[in-house]
């Protein structure tokens, strides 16, 4: 093996926004054909410490040194002239071109297309990366268009190579395959940054990992020798809460009781959904697993009223009403819950005060309005409440939603909904780009709630999440729901091959 | 590039020295055109400023011209502020008055009390029925309301065009375009104030105006609806979830915007004309639009706005009489002097940041 020289290295970097420090004199090396972890939660400073290296942002001081030689790189031109790639988290392909196509567009010099043509089979080949050139992007799955943002980068063969959480978005599958691929690049000398949150997978992929917190590197550790329990403490600084256990299903009162719930596609871009049949119990919590983009939305407002429809629906009753004629207001005066996945402008109005935020969904709550006048002082001793007992740090007295941090605001919605004792509650990623102290808060109190006796459906990309709070789990792929299991009949692999697509049952026949 | 972005806070300093520095400005400006133009621009300034200031009965004159700026601006901050653009409150304005007129004009013996609250009423409702043309037309058939709204405004126009040149003209006209007069029981009297008797022009309208722009400030500082109206605009999403409906509120805010123009038109006719004519309104419905603006969308403000657009209007008048300054120079005045109110608004609001020109990212 010859010996590794370090092909970036960081001296020092630092970035502030304002008074605001993003990262704070960041100092570690990759060497050459390494997959190098970067490992933080959410706000950490891992975005601002690769967008410098790819040239989207100037560092504020400190230099960064290419095979030894110190080099400003002032635009993502100059970082690909360098030999740096960079896979973003969301990928900008044109759905209505062709593989080769977009990968034509991207090129600096031109080529022949059937010279690039060729050259793309190649590289793919090399790779293992099975795509063909003339498919349009609109019929790849995530995970293959992925594919082709990475093959993308690699004709321009880089040294380097920046993957953005690339797994945020995979089937375990799907990872897996990514992980293969990665591999072979940096066997070849190409080296990897490899940026995530989940402390597993950057085990397995990485040499070795750098880890933030707080804008500042905590340690450069060699992968193997590390647990995951000590990565994760050291991203967040402290041992991190677990999720308490389950009292489990209390009683079988059937609360929520959905059939035949169809929804034909509203614009090109939305996924229909195909008969629906689900029930949820007192007490139970139900995980929906699935994939961005396979008809969670559209699932979700069906069960807000957001969209409703008598026609399409054959059955949507809870707490024996039927409730397919109501409205979100209507539903949420019968003590339904609901949270859907996007804070900015959904959940929450970021312009708008935290009070102005209780009152959207409290507007109907008599102590908050009398005939239509806003109570302020109860108003305001709810907000308060909300934010003492579900443990909201704001900036100030009664700050605008957009200067909280995603976690908590996040800790704050959900809150607002929980401290109304629902009977019933649907919530859709309640822990989505979320620090682990907030989630395993989040988390402890849908359990809460749950043993209180409360139904509750949650919708989630995180396998981790459902296997933790959930009871059962179906999983939702191109608007069909897949028959829900119990979690312990359950694993990530088996879920994974329902989120791409797989039926489990007949998988099973072929390998018996 | 040149970058706005929010100050965190302003400070005090710029609180007190921009309004001044644009005042200043205004003035420097001014000065510069009138002379330039040949005007004598030290008599100009005052006629603009000091003239309509300087004696208590203009000043009351001037609350009788703000007096439907700011009915109908204040109903215009609460479709700007929901995101709704209704630029036919001109026409809503006229069809007020016209509903009103012909109530008016079908009582002429009556000396009921009840003629006046009655034209108020119907005038709310004629304003609202054509605010309610192009609410309906965008909630059903998603129809673009600004299009709408404007283009009915001439319809109104001309309709009531039709109405004093056709079946209301008066036979006592002499040809001339114009309905009988009002009886005494349709029209807004004086303020009369114990000892002193009448200022200006001053009448009870400018009282409710005032009324009005409190009523609205307070509804949507307080109120559930005043809330559902800052959501709309601020995000569709969050409004359905939050589980209001939004074709109503668009239709609701349709109606009362277009309900209060109504409104400032029928006070118009029967306080300062007394009988309906081709041109009851001096564009108040377009002026009002600013109004809007210049309140920063607080109903409010809106008295405060209303009455400063009277200013610059009363004084480009003064001046056009008085100096012989054709209508376009003061009016290129009145723009100047706008533009830099908002200007320093906008800086201290804002802070201008110089950043180099960056080039295009792509993939981000």
């Amino acid at each position: 093996m010859k010996p590794h020289s370090a092909l970036l290295e960081s001296r020092d970097i630092s970035k502030s926004f304002g008074s605001f420090i993003a990262n704070d004199k960041i100092n570690f090396n990759i060497l050459e054909g390494e997959i190098h972890g970067l490992l933080g939660e959410n706000g950490a400073g891992k975005s601002t410490f690769v967008k410098m290296v790819y040239g989207l942002l100037e560092p504020t001081m400190g230099a960064l040194f290419w095979n030894g030689n110190p080099i400003k790189i002032r635009g993502p031109q100059e970082a690909r002239n360098f030999g740096i790639g960079m896979v973003f988290q969301h990928f900008s392909l044109f759905p209505t071109l062709t593989v080769i196509e977009n990968i034509e567009l991207a090129l600096s010099d031109t080529q022949a297309l059937p010279e690039l043509r060729k050259t793309i089979i190649e590289k793919s080949q090399e790779f293992g990366i099975s795509v063909d050139p003339d498919t349009y992007i609109r019929d790849l799955s995530v995970g293959e268009q992925q594919r082709v943002e990475i093959l993308r980068c690699l004709l321009q063969n880089p040294k380097l190579l920046i993957m953005d959480e690339p797994t945020s978005v995979l089937t375990p599958q799907e990872s897996e395959q990514l992980f293969v691929i990665l591999n072979k690049l940096a066997a070849t000398g190409c080296s990897v940054l490899f940026i995530s949150h989940k402390l597993k997978e950057v085990k397995e992929i990485t040499q070795r990992a750098t880890i933030l917190r707080r804008g500042r590197v905590v340690d450069t550790v060699t992968s193997s020798e590390v647990s995951t329990e000590q990565l994760a403490k050291m991203m967040v600084g402290s041992d991190p809460q677990h999720v308490k256990p389950k009292i489990g299903t209390k009683s079988n009162d059937i609360l929520v009781q959905i059939s035949g719930l169809c929804r034909p596609a509203d614009t090109p871009f939305s996924t229909p959904l195909l008969d629906i049949n689900l029930d949820v119990k007192a007490g139970e919590i139900v995980g929906i697993a699935g994939i961005a983009g396979n008809g969670q939305s559209e699932l979700m407002e069906a069960l807000t009223g957001e969209w409703r429809s008598r026609d399409s629906i054959k059955v949507l009753d809870v707490l024996g009403v039927d409730i397919r004629d109501y409205s979100p207001h209507k539903r949420r005066q019968m003590g339904i819950g609901f949270l859907p996945e996007e804070r900015n402008g959904h959940s929450a109005v970021m312009g708008m005060t935290l009070t102005e935020n209780t009152l959207l969904t409290n507007h109907n709550n008599p102590e908050v309005q009398k005939h239509s006048i806003i109570q302020n002082d109860n108003l305001e001793k709810l907000t308060s409440n909300i934010i003492h007992d579900y443990d909201v740090r704001t900036p100030l007295q009664n700050p605008l939603a957009s200067s909280l941090s995603g976690g908590n605001l996040q800790k704050f919605v959900v809150g607002r909904e929980i401290i109304k004792k629902p009977s019933v509650f649907f919530v859709a990623q309640p822990t989505w780009g979320v620090d682990i102290g907030a989630t395993k808060f989040i988390r402890n109190a849908l359990i809460d709630l749950a043993n209180e006796g409360c139904g509750i459906i949650v919708i989630s990309q995180d396998l981790e999440e459902l296997f933790e709070l959930a009871d059962s789990i179906s999983v939702l792929f191109r608007g069909k729901l897949s028959e829900r299991k119990p979690v312990k009949e359950l694993n990530s692999q088996k879920i994974g091959l329902l989120m791409g697509g797989e039926d489990v049952a007949s998988l099973a026949k072929e390998h018996s | 590039m040149f970058h706005l972005t929010l100050r965190k806070e302003t400070p005090l300093i710029f609180k007190v020295s921009v309004p001044i520095a644009s005042i200043l400005l205004t003035i420097l400006f001014g000065i510069f055109i009138f002379s330039v133009l040949g005007y004598d621009s030290g008599k100009a300034l005052y006629h603009f400023f000091i003239s309509p200031l300087s004696r208590i009965d203009r000043i009351a004159d001037l609350f009788v011209k703000a007096c439907p700026l700011m009915i109908v601006g204040t109903g215009l901050v609460l479709c700007f502020r929901a995101n709704i653009w209704n630029i036919g409150a001109e026409g809503q304005l006229i069809m007020g008055a016209v509903f009103a007129g012909g109530l008016a004009l079908s009582f002429p013996d009556t000396n009921s009390v009840w003629l006046l609250p009655a034209m108020a009423v119907l005038s709310f409702i004629g304003g609202g029925l054509w605010a309610f043309l192009p609410a309906i037309l965008k909630v059903r058939l998603r129809t673009n309301e600004i299009l709408v709204s404007l283009m009915l405004t001439y319809v109104a126009s001309l309709f009531l065009d039709w109405l004093v040149r056709g079946p209301w003209r008066s036979p006592t006209s002499f040809g001339f375009p114009l309905t009988n007069y009002y009886p005494d029981a349709g029209l807004i009297s004086k303020i009369n104030f114990p000892g002193i008797g009448t200022i200006g022009q001053l009448h009870w309208g400018v009282f409710i105006a005032i009324l009005v722009c409190l009523l609205c400030w307070f509804m949507m500082q307080k109120t559930v609806f005043g809330f559902q109206v800052k959501l709309v605009g601020d995000s569709h999403k969050a409004f359905r979830y939050s589980g209001f409906n939004e074709s109503k509120t668009t239709m609701m805010l349709f109606i009362i915007s277009g309900g209060l123009a109504g409104l400032a038109g029928m006070i118009e006719v029967s306080a300062n004309i007394g009988q309906l004519q081709p041109n009851i309104s001096f564009g108040y419905g377009f002026t009002a639009i600013i109004v809007a603006f210049l309140a920063r969308l607080n109903p409010a403000a809106v008295i405060l706005a209303g009455l400063l657009i009277a200013l610059i209007e009363m004084g480009g008048d003064s001046a056009q009489i008085a100096l012989a300054i054709p209508k376009v120079v003061t009016g290129v005045f009145k723009g100047i002097l706008l533009f830099l109110l908002l200007a320093g608004e906008t800086l201290t609001k804002y802070q201008i940041n110089v950043k180099p020109r960056q080039r295009s990212v792509p993939n981000d």
